[in-house]
């Protein structure tokens, strides 16, 4: 018994000096030996394959898995192959905690690729930051947000609105009608677009949320009827966008003078309307399928031959896929025994690719992305026709709505 | 007074879908006691149909309702034979039973049909607008509560004016009493639980061109469905009519006025207070127990 409890009391000693992550020479020499190990490069990937998100995250899944083949089929990285470990978080953010943390204590993996929605991804946040990995997040997102231990490759607030939120209002008029689900990330949004839109002297004349998975709409659009504003932003996500628009359409509504702006409304949406539900409503993002560029022809081919000739690819999966290749190049500037979650970080500082969307770069202070808006209009068929698209690639400012902080290398800053 | 009417329609087409799917429900809950907790699945699997109907087949929404009500009235008679019909007795073991039937359902279709959101076509007919002293109404909407009110009566009319429905209310009087008169009483709850699995799935494909079509989207429908019979009396048709268009005009009054979330909250709230003062819902039926 007396032993027993030695024994254990060893064993938790052990592991605690084992976690503790502040002696940099420990832990790296430690981890570099098991990170590399046996000529592979093991990485997790953690997308719900079942449950409510696991629409949007099986094409995520994809995109990344179809990266890191491609990586593999043309030599991995200096020789060493990456190996995948899949699992299925299940749509539930505390089983997102759970699989992080196998992935990150009992895998060893040196970098996770994963989530879609800001719940799950505040759900893994803490395993990363504890254990000094390195997670992946393809979304776009609220932004307000600064972790050393998160690569962002989807767009936030400003990168979508900058450009859109001044177009429309020239383009369709002052009377704004602001509609979202209930959650953190449209009322971020709508931070956002408040306050561009008080700067252009437009008018919000109503701000509404909806509970998510919300699937009917005709209150809302009788509201839409008599409120009669020129631009209706919609941050409504998941499921509950296609009923929106299905039933906007049915109603009799046109979106020549009362269109839906959404940050949120990619092809893989659309692509679940009944065909032009979506037509004539504009979507602000940095990636379209339509894009037109070498790189992005050769992604939609590659997507369409592994997975499918009726899949769309959209901007959330673009960003699942480039994310990888970036990783690719930070990692292959690393030595085999330096690799390491905290080096791919600062390799990956920086670090510029070409994705389908245009070249894009992880900016060093605040591990965003420097991205490429574009203005996309739903045609008919479910494609997006561009119409326009941001002079230069524009820079990441998770805290566009909050002028007094900043996301810096060191981590929040108050001004 | 085109937003009164256009809000009046607003609910009653509200109260339409609530009643559809609520319908089977009540039926079944009604006559059988069984709490069917794969009720949201039955919804689901009509629309898939309807989606399966129109993409492989190249059917139209309407000629395939049919089909639809008759392939999930013989799942629910399949369901209801090698499962439910062992169970009557232990109501607690229904329910489980009913949910783990509700997931597998869920898990099946998303490994067969895919997780992606699928779409019906509404008919072209359907598809445009209509004009009602001044206000403008979805063609569909209007339809949709047609044939809800339709199926309404049917069903009233089996229950009220047929042998069957005789049966059906002896049944549910007094199940044993009524089988030593003859009536046949495992295959009247058959007949029921297929009936009210049809229903369900018609329900599934007539709302499916509004909404999105996903594995999920049963979970939904059944809270409203118990909502809905709940409120109106466990063994009520009449009060399955009247509770879904009292919460389909409340809904739609409130979310005009204030917003969806809220409507929800409020709606929930006074359920919770009504059941707490009339416990068997507003128009429960006096059966001797």
């Amino acid at each position: 018994m007396n032993k027993n409890r030695r024994e254990f009391l060893k064993t938790s000693a052990a592991v605690s000096a084992f976690s503790l992550v502040g002696f940099p020479h420990i832990w790296s020499k430690n981890s570099s030996l098991a990170f590399a190990q046996s000529g592979d490069i093991k990485v997790g990937v953690l997308f719900s394959l079942t449950g409510t998100t696991a629409i949007i995250e099986e094409s995520l899944n994809k995109a990344t898995l179809m990266a890191i083949e491609e990586i593999n089929a043309n030599g991995g990285i200096n020789g060493l192959k990456i190996t995948p470990v899949v699992e299925d978080p299940a749509s539930d953010p505390a089983t997102f905690a759970e699989k992080a943390r196998k992935l990150v204590l009992s895998d060893r993996c040196v970098s996770v690729f994963g989530s879609y929605t800001s719940a799950s991804r505040k759900a893994v946040l803490p395993v990363f930051e504890k254990q000094e990995n390195l997670f992946w997040y393809p979304t776009l997102y609220e932004g307000r947000e600064c972790s050393k231990n998160v690569i962002y490759t989807g767009a936030v607030p400003n990168q979508q609105q900058d450009d859109f939120i001044p177009w429309l209002v020239e383009k369709f008029g002052k009377r704004w009608y602001l509609i979202g689900s209930n959650y953190i990330y449209p009322k971020e949004e709508n931070n956002y677009c408040k306050k561009l839109l008080e700067g252009l002297g437009a008018e919000v004349i109503a701000e509404e949320y909806v509970p998510l998975g919300h699937s009917e709409f005709s209150s809302v659009i009788n509201k839409f009827r008599s409120e009669k504003p020129n631009v209706i932003f919609s941050t409504v996500v998941g499921d509950s966008v296609v009923a929106l628009h299905r039933q906007y359409r049915a109603a009799g509504l046109d979106p020549a003078t009362m269109p839906m702006a959404s940050l949120t409304t990619s092809e893989n949406e659309v692509a679940a309307m009944w065909g032009d539900a979506a037509a004539g409503h504009f979507t602000s993002a940095p990636y379209f399928m339509v894009f037109d560029s070498p790189e992005n022809q050769r992604f939609v081919e590659a997507y369409r031959s592994r997975w499918g000739g009726d899949k769309v690819t959209h901007f959330v999966s673009e960003s699942a896929y480039f994310q990888v290749h970036l990783f690719k190049q930070a990692v292959a500037k690393l030595a085999a025994g330096d690799i390491n979650p905290l080096t791919i970080r600062e390799a990956v500082k920086g670090e510029e690719y070409k994705a389908p969307q245009g070249l894009v770069k992880v900016e060093p202070e605040n591990l965003h992305c420097w991205l490429r808006p574009k203005i996309g209009q739903c045609k008919p068929d479910g494609q997006f026709d561009i119409l326009t698209q941001s002079a230069d690639w524009l820079e990441p400012n998770p805290y566009s709505a909050y002028p007094n902080q900043k996301c810096t290398a060191e981590g929040l800053k108050q001004i | 007074m085109d937003f009164v009417i256009s809000q009046i329609l607003t609910g009653l087409s509200l109260s339409s879908i609530l009643l559809l799917v609520a319908l089977g429900l009540a039926i079944i809950y009604g006559v059988t006691g069984v709490i069917n907790l794969a009720h949201g699945e039955f919804v689901m699997l009509g629309a898939y149909c309807a989606w399966l109907l129109q993409t492989e087949f190249g059917w139209s929404l309407l000629p395939s309702l049919a089909v639809v009500f008759a392939l999930i009235a013989a799942l629910g008679w399949l369901i209801e034979v090698a499962v439910i019909r062992h169970l009557y007795d232990r109501p607690l073991d229904t329910i489980l039973a009913t949910w783990g039937l509700g997931v597998m359902t869920q898990q099946i279709v998303r490994l067969t049909a895919g997780g992606e959101l699928r779409y019906v076509q509404m008919p072209p007919s359907l598809s445009g607008s209509v004009d009602i002293l001044g206000a403008t109404d979805s063609a569909y909407r209007l339809f949709v509560l047609a044939v809800a009110i339709g199926l309404f009566l049917i069903t009233w009319c089996i229950y009220r004016y047929t042998s069957f429905g005789l049966k059906l209310r002896a049944i549910t009087q007094n199940r044993a009493i009524a089988s030593s008169f003859g009536i046949n009483s495992a295959a009247a709850f058959r007949l029921t639980f297929a009936y009210g699995a049809g229903i369900a799935g018609l329900a599934g494909a007539l709302i499916s061109p509004l909404k999105s079509v996903s594995p999920e989207m049963g979970t939904t429908y059944v809270v409203d469905a118990f909502m809905v019979v709940v409120l109106g009396g466990v063994q009520s048709l009449l009060g399955t009519l009247a509770s879904s268009a009292v919460l389909g005009e409340t809904t739609g009054l409130i979310a005009y006025y204030s917003n969806d979330t809220i409507a929800k909250a409020l709606v929930l709230l006074a359920i919770v207070i009504i059941i707490r003062f009339r416990p068997q819902g507003l128009f429960a039926q006096r059966i001797r127990a």
